[in-house]
């Protein structure tokens, strides 16, 4: 470890790092704007100057950028010394030339990088008295606001949306003092990451626009640790709160699940808390089909009845928490108890489960997956399933650009350096789809496939890797051979697959290239992925034995359920409407819990409003087994309770002895623990209630929070005693200690001097490190630790069988990053994002049905009519369709169906709302 | 950064017949990309191109020939915008260049630039009703020694006076 002086005094640092990143390491305040740790320097603001020493006599050193100053052994270093300092506060205000000042109308004042920086440097007085430039702003769609005006050029946002994120629709326009972020023509920005822009930005130019039609600064959010519910992928989230509706959402960094960023579905799409489609009270159905709406205790003895007399059925979700979903299956009964999947994909979820169980390659995290240096994806559109898994991906395919890096030894933070160095020399990676996916600019090669034939290749990879020498000339296509070459050149090969495709078959050759890779002696990882924020959890609690939607309809035709209930889960989104019509009416009491009003709940006897993720603590297990705790931001209104509390309710008045001992959330936690074995990890996702830091609760209003008399000062100039919670280590309040807690518990990022969401280096052990109270969440599933090699002992279910009869086609999922996801689809802005549903066609096939884009296909017999878009890169015989989409609930996939034109189809308008560019300027408040 | 050759199989490309671009330019531009490694490597030379056939680079004419060069409009607009010889808005026949850098400050360009101003009715920016001469300012034009200096078109003028000036810009204006 170099040793280097800084005002006198030596400090051991770590080789290989920067001279900022270093001395923030070690709690040294020095400003900067255009570093960032997950993007590295390029110099490009000067503010974090620092004089540099030759050596102990030089007593007049020289101004050197410490982001791009190499900490080497010896080296002298002045912070505070008035050159430097100077220098920094000529460097903010020379930022500031052009910026307008208008922080009380900013959506970003109380956390701006800039207004930090500025106080840190000292500048108060502003010297120029010239004009300022006046910029347009351009409409960016409908979740990003623009104010170029407050830019101070540190081109953090186009390093970010290209460089990082590979976007194209952004760049920097025009030079000098006329400088420009943005696009070439005012539209939706494309890229499915773009709003981390709104924390990458420093300054107000990208901001939240629903935070800013709907404001509240941070100082006045209240906020705590949550995970994002939109995908399997469980990033870490700080929800913000006031007046009991939800302000937005930020990255709340965890280094292994999601590191620094978001993508757009978890940022934008947990508007549907807003909803006014939220059940506020119990209803109970008359007999005109009208609800009548109840108190939460007579809806309890409502459901208490119908519990006690006749056969109970559950139906979970694997949108739900663990511990709800345990208690669902506790009431129900372990062999009454469904998980909720659709049929098709309880089989997926489970095999995903077991091979990944059984498999003796590593399931990555997020860092390991960026650290791939080959990857090959079978069948999955990531960025439309588990989207920030994708953007890991364009990081994973820079491998090769810092190999050639290390060969001139350039330090990994040289980021303009290593770019110019490897331009568009990238790590291999292979992508075998049924069509194009977001991800094909940086493949190496995208083959188009029928699920069938990217089995087949995956199996032909498997066999040459294992084989490689035996295999006979011929019997791997030449695709194959590129493939077995590239993975077996790579140290950390990485092979991805999931239930996107729907397809079994396609997930166990992805197994066997792994155990492949894993028997020829690599470390090879292995990523399947699964569709729902708690799928893994609910295959590891329901098991692979309980029983499926399909089987609870047919004990249902056979009379064998009186009382059926359902866990936040809307079963015509799970299997075709018929059978859940008969499902829903063969019981003769159907309670269902949800949180908004759907299709499920409106076949109800009786409904049960239940919390959201917002309202209410629980546990998810990720895709990658990861178990992961949130906690409620605020209070539930009326009637609305956390379905595990309904249902602890109801068992106890049941007087259920399961239940006896069961008094509190972690109550159930532990319980659920204790009983599958699978699930045992689970206590140890975040510390329990009990867990004090330094003897006081953790906040989730900080220290500023104001107002809170004034809120509601229409009902009262009392201000009630704040909400005790009863159930975590959180409290509603500003009392308490938000500083090295776990990392499972940190409810927001502030430091002295650091509002803005830099502060986090704060909270890490080094910049750019792991939280100094430990990653949040714990592994259930053991990575690579089964060893097991048995794959093919394990048999995938039967797919239909594959004649391919020339006038029918087969279904395939096209998941959509905007729409699949239930809820999230629901959110303002992001759902004006959301196309109508669709069948995707080759033009070869579409040509056979005479339609073309923007035509209506009828799909099998009558089960849905979707609209055609033709894609050149579509296979043929195969047809995509908008999975998760209200609309194709109906569609299997795999399925083979017929396609025919739809008559008296009417063709939608050209132009979509949103990328009607709404005139200059009038886009923003 | 999509604008890899490598990758050309899976970026759309708007076949040929249906972008803006003439045979002719195409076939300068293509002449230009046998020298390169990447396609994008001659967006200047394009946009050039383009500019000399048209007189300016519309956003149509730049949307061509970004999907020409397989790369983003954004990202070559930042390139079109970034130098100020490129001309995104309609320019008049002739373009005066008249320097204002440091040199021919000193010798007095702002009187020029008033000069001109008065005889031709434009600011700085601005074109003339009869689309004859758009007035830009540049800074330098590398004759310092010459000061004052400007351009009309593609010819330099050097030591320019009032006298010279009007010589100049004799039958433009009002009294052609
Ligand atoms: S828009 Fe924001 S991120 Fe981009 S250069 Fe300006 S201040 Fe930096
Ligand atoms: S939707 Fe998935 S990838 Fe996106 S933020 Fe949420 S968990 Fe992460
Ligand atoms: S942070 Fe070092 S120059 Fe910008
Ligand atoms: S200053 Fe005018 S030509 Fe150089």
């Amino acid at each position: 470890m170099p040793t280097i002086t800084i005002d006198g005094v030596a400090y051991e640092v770590e080789a290989g790092r920067n001279l900022l990143e270093s001395c923030l390491s070690l709690g040294l305040d020095l400003p900067y704007f255009c570093w960032h740790p997950a993007m590295g320097s390029i110099g490009a603001c000067r503010q974090c100057a620092v004089v540099q020493y030759q050596n102990a006599e030089d007593n007049r050193g020289r101004i050197v950028m410490g982001c791009m100053t190499p900490v080497t052994d010896g080296a002298i270093f002045s912070l505070s010394g008035d050159k430097a300092r100077h220098f920094r506060e000529a460097i903010v205000e020379s930022l500031m030339l052009n910026h307008p000042h208008d922080c009380p109308v900013c959506a970003e004042g109380g956390e701006c990088h800039l207004q930090d920086m500025t106080v840190m440097v000292g500048h108060r007085d502003r010297h120029y008295r010239g004009r300022k430039n006046t910029h347009r702003n351009q409409y960016l769609g409908p979740l990003i606001n623009h104010e170029m005006n407050r830019c101070i050029t540190c081109y953090r946002c186009t390093r970010y949306y290209r460089d990082y994120a590979g976007g194209t629709d952004l760049a920097a326009m025009a030079a000098h003092d006329h400088i420009y972020f943005g696009r070439h023509q005012e539209g939706v920005l494309q890229s499915e990451f773009a709003g981390n822009l709104v924390e990458v930005c420093p300054t107000g130019v990208f901001t939240d626009k629903s935070l800013v039609h709907d404001y509240t600064r941070k100082w006045d959010l209240q906020s705590a640790p949550s995970v994002c519910t939109a995908c399997a992928v469980g990033c870490n989230t700080i929800p913000g709160e006031r007046y009991g509706r939800l302000k937005r959402v930020h990255n709340r960094f965890n280094a292994e699940v999601n590191g620094y960023f978001l993508c757009d579905r978890g940022r934008f799409g947990a508007g549907f808390v807003n909803s006014d489609r939220a059940l506020e009270f119990p209803g109970l159905r008359e007999a005109d089909g009208r609800y009548r709406a109840l108190d939460h205790h007579d809806a309890l003895h409502r459901m208490m009845d119908s519990c006690a007399a006749g056969k109970v059925a559950g139906i979970g979700s694997p949108r739900a928490s663990v511990e709800a979903n345990y208690l669902l299956r506790l009431l129900a009964g372990t062999d009454n108890f469904a998980p909720g999947f659709s049929d098709a994909e309880q089989d997926l979820v489970n095999l995903a489960l077991r091979l990944q169980q059984q498999s003796a390659a590593v399931t990555p995290d997020i860092r390991t997956i960026e650290s791939a240096d080959a990857v090959l994806v079978l069948g999955e559109d990531v960025t439309n399933t588990a989207p920030r898994i994708a953007l890991a991906l364009r990081q994973s395919v820079r491998n090769k650009a810092y190999e050639m890096a290390a060969g001139l030894r350039l330090e990994t933070w040289q980021d303009a350096a290593i770019r110019n160095l490897a331009q568009q020399q990238r790590s291999p990676l292979f992508i075998a789809a049924v069509a194009d996916t977001p991800l094909d600019d940086v493949a190496t090669r995208r083959l188009s496939l029928a699920p069938e034939g990217i089995a087949a290749l995956g199996q032909a990879v498997a066999a040459g890797i294992s084989g490689a020498a035996s295999a006979t000339p011929g019997s791997t296509s030449g695709e194959a051979v590129d493939i077995v070459a590239a993975l077996a050149r790579a140290s950390r090969p990485l092979v991805i697959a999931g239930t996107g495709c729907g397809s079994a078959a396609v997930l166990q050759a992805a197994a066997e290239v792994a155990n492949a890779l894993c028997s020829s002696g690599r470390q090879a990882m292995l990523c399947l992925c699964v569709p729902e924020a708690n799928s893994l959890g609910q295959a590891m609690l329901a098991g692979p034995k309980a029983p499926n939607l399909g089987a609870l309809e047919e004990r249902a035709r056979a009379g064998e359920i009186d009382t059926l209930v359902v866990l936040e889960n809307d079963l015509y989104r799970r299997g075709n409407s018929a059978g859940i019509d008969a499902l829903l009416a063969e019981c003769r009491n159907v309670i269902v819990l949800d949180g908004l009003d759907n299709a499920t709940t409106s076949a109800a006897t009786l409904v049960l409003p239940a919390a959201n993720f917002a309202e209410s603590e629980g546990t998810l297990v990720s895709l990658e087994g990861r178990a992961q705790r949130y906690y409620p931001l605020f209070q539930p209104r009326e009637e609305r309770r956390p379905s595990w509390v309904w249902l602890l309710a109801c068992m106890k008045e049941l007087e259920r002895p399961d239940v006896h001992s069961l008094h509190h959330f972690d109550d159930i936690t532990r319980a659920c623990a204790a009983d599958i074995p699978a699930l045992a990890g689970i206590t140890a996702a975040a510390p329990d209630l009990h867990y004090l830091n330094l003897g006081v609760k953790i906040p989730r209003q900080p220290s500023r929070y104001s107002g809170r008399t004034a809120m509601r000062a229409n009902i009262s100039v009392h201000e009630p005693k704040q909400r005790e919670d009863e159930e975590t280590p959180l409290a509603f309040t500003m009392e308490g200690l938000n500083r090295s807690q776990p990392g499972a518990l940190l409810p927001w990022v502030w430091s002295p001097g650091w509002n803005s969401n830099q502060s986090l280096h704060k909270f890490q052990t080094h910049a750019g490190g792991p939280l100094k109270g430990g990653t949040a969440g714990v592994r259930l599933l053991h990575p690579g630790a089964a060893g097991g090699h048995r794959i093919s002992d394990i048999t995938a279910p039967a797919t239909a069988a594959a004649s391919a009869a020339p006038d029918l086609w087969q279904l395939v999922p096209r998941p959509r990053i905007f729409g699949s996801d239930e809820l999230s689809a629901l959110s303002p802005g992001l759902a004006e994002l959301v196309v109508p549903g669709f069948i995707e066609l080759s033009p070869a096939d579409a040509g056979r049905l005479g339609v073309a884009t923007g035509d209506g296909v009828d799909v099998g017999d009558g089960i849905a009519t979707l609209e055609v878009r033709v894609n050149a890169t579509m296979t043929t015989g195969c047809a995509g369709y908008s999975a998760g989409f209200a609309g194709s609930g109906n569609l299997a996939p795999l399925a083979r169906v017929t396609l025919q034109r739809a008559a008296n189809w009417q063709r939608r308008p050209q132009l979509i709302g949103s990328d009607r560019g709404n005139g200059s300027g009038s886009s923003h408040v | 950064m999509l604008t890899g050759d490598c990758m050309s199989e899976l970026i759309p490309v708007v076949s040929d017949g249906e972008t803006a671009l003439s045979a002719a330019e195409i076939a300068l531009i293509d002449a230009e990309i046998a020298h390169v490694p990447y396609r994008s490597a001659v967006a200047i030379d394009a946009l050039k191109i383009v500019q000399a056939q048209r007189g300016w680079v519309s956003d149509e004419s730049l949307r061509a020939i970004a999907r020409h060069l397989r790369m983003s409009a954004a990202e070559l607009d930042g390139v079109a915008t970034f130098y100020n010889l490129i001309f995104r808005r309609p320019v008049g026949e002739q373009v005066i260049l008249l320097c204002n850098s440091i040199s021919c400050w000193i010798k007095g360009c702002d009187t020029l630039q008033a000069q001109i101003s008065e005889r031709l009715g434009i600011g700085l920016g601005e074109t003339t009703a009869d689309n004859r001469y758009t007035l830009l300012p540049v800074t330098c034009l590398g004759a310092c020694d010459k000061a004052p200096v400007l351009m009309v078109g593609e010819e330099l003028h050097e030591d320019v006076s009032a006298q010279s000036l009007r010589e100049l810009l004799a039958g433009s204006g009002d009294d052609r």
